[in-house]
């Protein structure tokens, strides 16, 4: 099963490298891995998809806490969260198709953000389903390119009985 | 108070309570050496860097102090990963400086510059490069108290040559503070009480001891839970010495190279207190196999290593000590009524079945030393009171299982990493924190010629360190799993041309010994390990002796080979 985690570390050098060998070394997977300074001067928020059975998850939170620079880890998919992710999406755009592609643009909230005669980006955000759904449904348009940023996530401040 | 950098970090070392560190120079630590003459420590010169780890290993194993290693960069620098990381498989509190290049060269492949805090981040506890001469004595604060807290581990700080030279205002701090790192040290009285119902409800209980019980100190309070309950006690390698070797209920060390009755009791036991243990590959042998019909306690202070491996049903994060007080406490008023020796008398007595039916055991011949022979020798002449290291493969096996260790802290041997090469240096480290101790490294014919370099260290220092050779002229452990599962197919295992090890000895200024004649071993090892100098005694001994019993790799415990 897949899982967001969410790891405060000190914003330091070597630390993306220590959490990147982490994983290498002892054979964790990384789905995605997003990095960016928060609030506080001196921490950063990593965000890290990773896959495993419920043992490696726990292992991977362990590891990550063991480590010096890392402040606090959260596995997200224990908590209700919002997650997000921003893709950018290079497709083929001819004349036939792009009023096609523009209504899809319009049911899943994209922005185009540059064009050419032959040619769109779009800009989409929103969690992982709705990106899959999104770039499989341009596929037939031919993708030329993709950017992702990987996901982000935070606690919704209300934790709902499920 | 302005000092210079390299005052700094001497200072610091005083204010720490360091007064040995095991070093070489070179071009980017001139200035500490520079300034070493005027502070209170002594400076032991190794021939090599790995000589220096392992040294400053062997100081902090057999003392509990933090070892200290000074290096160059570069080459010094990448000498000493292996002993790092030997050091961090057996956690092993040690700080190990190395010199790096003026911070205005980092990065441009400048002569002898590598990135050793990017090579040693997986072998570490955590590392420091110190780019600002102002965050020197904080950063050496911090390298210690890592060091020795927690889970211990070597710790690395990497010296750019300008910082050591550059000059700073010095106070050393009082604390640390690191938001990030808080080991747990208290037992959950909750965790304690579910192992004290599963200790009550148990009626096949064992005890397995390893190198945390050893690590926190905790040796006494696991002698007491072991001799209070009459709980038979086995353990890992590291393990060994946690729990006096010559107790009847010592059952020696579990696993691949365990004894028959430790494995079969593992086997069939209903519970299984763990006690500062990782459950390596080496112990469990095929992990589904192992103690299956057993309920599992395991107290250890890193929360990695609960459910690392196997499952457990009362994991308490804590300090093995604290823990076994807390234990204590617990089942101190239960002893009259719980009556827990006769309750497991009937197990003890299926354990003494199979010590009985399956001892540790070897053919001895009149006219070639088996190397059991020649430790169960070395253990008669000590009384079990000497401090014994060991190379890796077959010696140290063979003095795992035929030298009973007493105490705590008497066997110094790389558990997790299996360095050869390691036990002649951690000899030297460990006379140097026991100048008056005997200190016996049994080494075979493959491993000391990794570190024989130190022999100039040893007799340069006056440190009597004794190396036994066990001279198989094999590469023995290697050679027995040719025999056993690669069709005898000795490929590159013969070690043929080894040295005239008595000359050797001699060369160095060392006293050399050989013994090949059955007869001789005890007078010759009696007259070598008393002997004021550092000696080498090689003992010719049967060249295709195997370890047994023997777990395959990925057996069950009870799949054992026994002869």
């Amino acid at each position: 099963m897949q899982h967001t985690l969410s790891v405060l570390v000190e914003d330091e050098p070597g630390v993306l490298s220590r959490v990147a060998g982490l994983f290498s070394g002892r054979g964790f997977n990384i789905e995605s891995l997003n990095v960016a300074p928060t609030l506080e001067n001196g921490v950063s928020l990593m965000t890290i998809v990773t896959e495993g059975e419920e043992q490696i998850i726990e292992q991977i939170v362990k590891q990550l806490r063991k480590l010096v620079t890392i402040i606090k880890v959260v596995d997200m998919s224990e908590v209700q969260c919002v997650d997000r992710e921003m893709v950018l999406i290079k497709i083929s755009a001819m004349d036939h198709s792009r009023a096609e592609i523009l209504r899809i643009v319009d049911i899943f909230r994209c922005k185009v953000v540059d064009v050419s005669p032959t040619e769109m980006v779009l800009e989409a955000t929103g969690d992982r389903g709705k990106i899959r759904a999104l770039i499989n449904l341009l596929q037939r348009f031919g993708i030329k390119e993709i950017a992702r940023t990987g996901s982000v996530a935070m606690r919704r401040s209300m934790q709902l009985e499920s | 108070m302005t000092l210079k950098g390299a005052q700094i970090l001497l200072e610091s070392l005083v204010n720490e309570g360091v007064d040995t560190i095991f070093g070489f120079p070179g071009g980017a630590v001139i200035d500490i050496y520079h300034q070493l003459p005027n502070y209170p420590l002594r400076h032991f010169l190794v021939r090599h860097e790995q000589g220096a780890v392992h040294a400053a290993d062997g100081y902090a194993r057999a003392s509990g102090r933090v070892g200290v290693v000074l290096a160059t960069s570069g080459p010094g620098a990448t000498n000493t990963v292996t002993g790092i990381a030997t050091a961090y498989m057996d956690s092993i509190p040690m700080v190990v400086f190395t010199g790096q290049v003026p911070t205005r060269l980092i990065g441009n492949d400048a002569f002898q510059e590598v990135d050793i805090v990017g090579i040693t981040r997986p072998c570490t506890k955590h590392n420091y490069l110190v780019k600002d001469i102002r965050g020197l004595a904080k950063t050496i604060k911090e390298a210690f108290y890592l060091a020795r807290s927690g889970r211990p581990g070597p710790v690395l700080v990497d010296l750019p040559k300008d910082v050591m030279a550059d000059e700073a205002p010095y106070s050393y701090p009082s604390k640390v503070h690191l938001r990030s790192y808080n080991p747990h040290y208290q037992a959950n009285i909750k965790q304690v009480r579910k192992a004290l119902q599963l200790i009550r409800e148990a009626q096949r209980p064992m005890i397995f001891a390893g190198g945390g019980v050893i690590a926190s100190d905790g040796h006494e309070e696991l002698t007491w839970l072991a001799r209070a309950l009459q709980i038979p006690v086995t353990s890992s390698l590291m393990g060994l010495g946690a729990f006096p070797g010559n107790d009847p209920l010592c059952l020696g060390m579990l696993g691949m190279h365990g004894t028959y009755a430790s494995n079969m009791a593992v086997n069939h036991c209903d519970l299984l207190i763990s006690v500062g243990v990782r459950f390596d590959d080496r112990v469990t042998g095929k992990l589904e196999s192992f103690a299956p019909e057993a309920k599992l306690i395991h107290i250890d202070i890193d929360p990695t290593s609960i459910r690392k491996n196997v499952s457990v049903d009362v994991p308490i994060v804590a300090d093995c000590r604290l823990a076994l007080q807390a234990l204590h406490k617990e089942l101190e008023p239960l002893l009259e009524t719980e009556r827990f020796s006769e309750r497991f008398a009937s197990w003890r007595e299926t354990i003494q079945g199979w010590s009985e039916a399956h001892p540790l055991t070897y053919a001895k011949l009149e006219t070639v030393l088996k190397p059991q022979q020649v430790v169960e020798a070395i253990y008669e002449i000590t009384q079990g009171e000497a401090i014994i290291s060991t190379e890796v493969g077959q010696n140290q096996m063979w003095t795992a299982q035929h030298y009973r260790f007493h105490r705590p802290r008497s066997l110094l041997t790389s558990g997790g990493l299996g360095t050869m090469g390691y036990g002649f240096p951690a000899a030297i480290g460990a006379q140097v924190a026991f100048p008056e101790s005997l200190v016996i490294d049994i080494a075979g014919d493959g491993s000391i010629q990794m570190n024989i370099q130190e022999l100039a260290t040893a007799v340069c220092y006056n440190l009597p360190v004794k190396i036994v050779i066990l001279n198989n002229s094999y590469l023995g452990m290697v050679r027995q799993w040719q025999e056993l599962f690669y069709a005898k197919n000795y490929c590159s295992t013969c070690m043929e041309h080894g040295p005239d090890y008595v000359t050797l000895a001699q060369a160095y200024g060392a006293e050399g010994f050989r013994i090949i004649n059955p007869a001789d071993l005890k007078p010759v090892l009696q007259q070598a390990l008393t002997s004021p100098k550092t000696a080498i005694v090689e003992v010719v001994v049967d060249k295709e002796e195997n370890v047994y019993p023997m777990v395959p790799a990925g057996a069950a415990l009870n799949e054992m080979l026994l002869v």
